[in-house]
């Protein structure tokens, strides 16, 4: 299906494309089914293209960048037929404990949803969940597909240091903190993987169009998980689907 | 080589930062100020965007175990060589046993010091430039030891001909484009927006200069879409938040302006209580 989509320069040497403002999971196909055109179209300029729910963000680092012909030429792109490959992604299964010390906000989250914490849990992991794109901090999944029970708005005082491997809810979202970092978010558990290692030249496991499960583990689970993956020789477990 | 006795308030290595990985939600890092930066490059005669130290508000004491050329640009910080005072935009021959310290702060808020060759710290993602989860190291510390990559040839050749312009250091107008969201906002919101000068906030840094001045604002979030460093946001407060070097990708504030790149030199130059205007342009 195509949108209506809006195409706007931002500032001098990028263009903003944007699809109509709206989460879903048919908007972020059509847009990771663009950014591929647009790869393959700049394969050989120095340009960045970023994503994230609804719009791409193309930077272009050329001299003489001529706004009208490149819009030009993305919207016939757009409108080209699409390619022919099947696009692979992967559902990983994520270790995750939601045990005490790292449910911290477990126990005023039920209260204030008055369901059990065995209920969120459960909700948590039943969830299918989405990567949107990754951003934020390096490594942070923008994960979609919270069950809408489980939606809280983000604390009134952020913390101003929430652990690695956090697995918090905000808003209508939930994510795994890849670094220790400031955050408003409400921390049900701890995954104890890693989900940025700067070292390789994939740093993220994970891609947009991935899905996400959680899988409970005790907390010495949690431990044995930990010192496998502290030593790089943890194996995620996931599965191969087709969009 | 070179010993850091004293790394100062906050010192890094920069480059002209990460280009290519931002999908991974890595910001792009580099030099806050690249005209300074670039001047330092080109007066030492090394290659364009060579990692160079930016220096922050208190300069560092570093002690020269091999002989180099230097340079320094940007802000006014009272360097001196062995207590000696030496000057901005000039490259100065140090040798074993050298010592640079730096004074007080008199103009700008960024210095950048260059080394013959360009500085050789880790090199990962396509950059030099420290970053806290992506190098090993995010600032300089007390004991360090520096390297510079070699170079064959110095080439003292043509440097007089550079004509070195600091006026930006003097200047508060930030030249601006209007940005994606720009057109959501009200006349008079547009209006206040260059009818009046801006105070920088105390929580300026390498990721983000806040002002102090606020817009009433009735403007929704947006949902989270891809930022760029220049990008000014508004916040649901009505504060305003110039993203810079180190800011992250993605954002869900309103993208009222954008900074010309030329205007990020003069900002990085800024700090705490000084004042800018923002001057609307068009490409």
């Amino acid at each position: 299906m195509q949108f209506q989509l809006s195409y706007k320069r931002y500032g001098a040497q990028a263009i903003l494309i944007e699809w109509p403002a709206k989460i879903n999971v048919e908007i972020l196909h059509d847009v990771l089914g663009f950014k591929r055109k647009i790869d393959e179209q700049y394969i050989n300029l120095n340009v960045q293209i970023i994503h994230a729910y609804c719009s791409i963000l193309i930077d272009y680092k050329i001299n003489n960048f001529n706004y009208n012909r490149e819009l030009e030429m993305l919207q016939q792109l757009y409108g080209s037929k699409p390619e022919n490959t099947v696009n692979t992604f992967n559902r990983w299964k994520i270790p995750v404990c939601y045990e005490a010390p790292f449910a911290m906000d477990l126990e005023s989250l039920s209260k204030s949803k008055g369901l059990s914490k065995e209920d969120i849990i459960d909700r948590h992991i039943q969830g299918k969940y989405t990567v949107y794109f990754i951003g934020f901090l390096p490594g942070f999944l923008y994960l979609g597909g919270l069950d809408p029970l489980l939606h809280t708005p983000r604390r009134a005082t952020p913390r101003l240091e929430i652990e690695k491997g956090a697995v918090a809810i905000g808003g209508i979202q939930t994510g795994i903190y890849p670094f220790n970092s400031p955050g408003g978010w409400h921390v049900i558990g701890n995954s104890p993987i890693h989900f940025f290692d700067a070292t390789k030249k994939q740093p993220c496991f994970a891609k947009a169009g991935d899905e996400i499960e959680f899988v409970r583990i005790s907390a010495k689970q949690y431990r044995d998980t930990k010192i496998l993956a502290d030593a790089k020789v943890y194996q995620l477990e996931s599965e191969v689907i087709h969009d | 080589m070179i010993k850091v006795i004293d790394p100062g308030f906050f010192s890094t290595i920069q480059d002209m930062g990460r280009y290519g990985v931002q999908g991974f939600g890595i910001p792009r890092s580099g030099v806050m100020d690249r005209y300074a930066s670039g001047l330092v490059n080109a007066l030492l005669g090394n290659p364009k965007g060579a990692p160079v130290l930016e220096i922050t508000m208190v300069g560092p004491v570093l002690e020269f175990i091999t002989p180099t050329l230097i340079c320094i640009s940007g802000a006014l910080m009272q360097p001196a060589l062995n207590g000696d005072p030496i000057d901005n935009n000039s490259v100065i021959a140090v040798g074993e046993g050298d010592i640079l310290s730096f004074g007080k702060l008199k103009k700008g808020f960024r210095s950048y010091l260059g080394v013959l060759g360009g500085f050789q710290t880790e090199f990962i993602l396509g950059s030099y430039s420290m970053y806290k989860a992506i190098t090993e190291q995010a600032s300089l510390a007390k004991g360090d030891t520096l390297h510079s990559a070699q170079k064959q040839d110095i080439d003292m050749e043509g440097h007089s001909k550079l004509r070195v312009n600091t006026s930006y250091l003097n200047t508060s107008v930030i030249e601006v484009y209007k940005g994606p969201e720009f057109d959501n906002l009200s006349l008079a919101q547009q209006k206040r927006l260059f009818s009046r000068s801006y105070t920088i906030s105390k929580n300026n840094s390498r990721m983000a200069y806040q002002l102090e001045e606020p817009i009433k604002n009735e403007l929704n979030p947006i949902i989270t879409s891809p930022v760029l460093p220049g990008t000014v946001q508004l916040t649901p407060s009505g504060q305003l938040i110039i993203l810079m070097r180190d800011c992250q990708t993605t954002g869900g504030y309103p993208r009222v302006l954008q900074l010309k790149a030329a205007s990020d030199d003069i900002l990085s130059q800024k700090f705490t209580g000084e004042q800018i205007k923002f001057n609307l342009i068009t490409i």
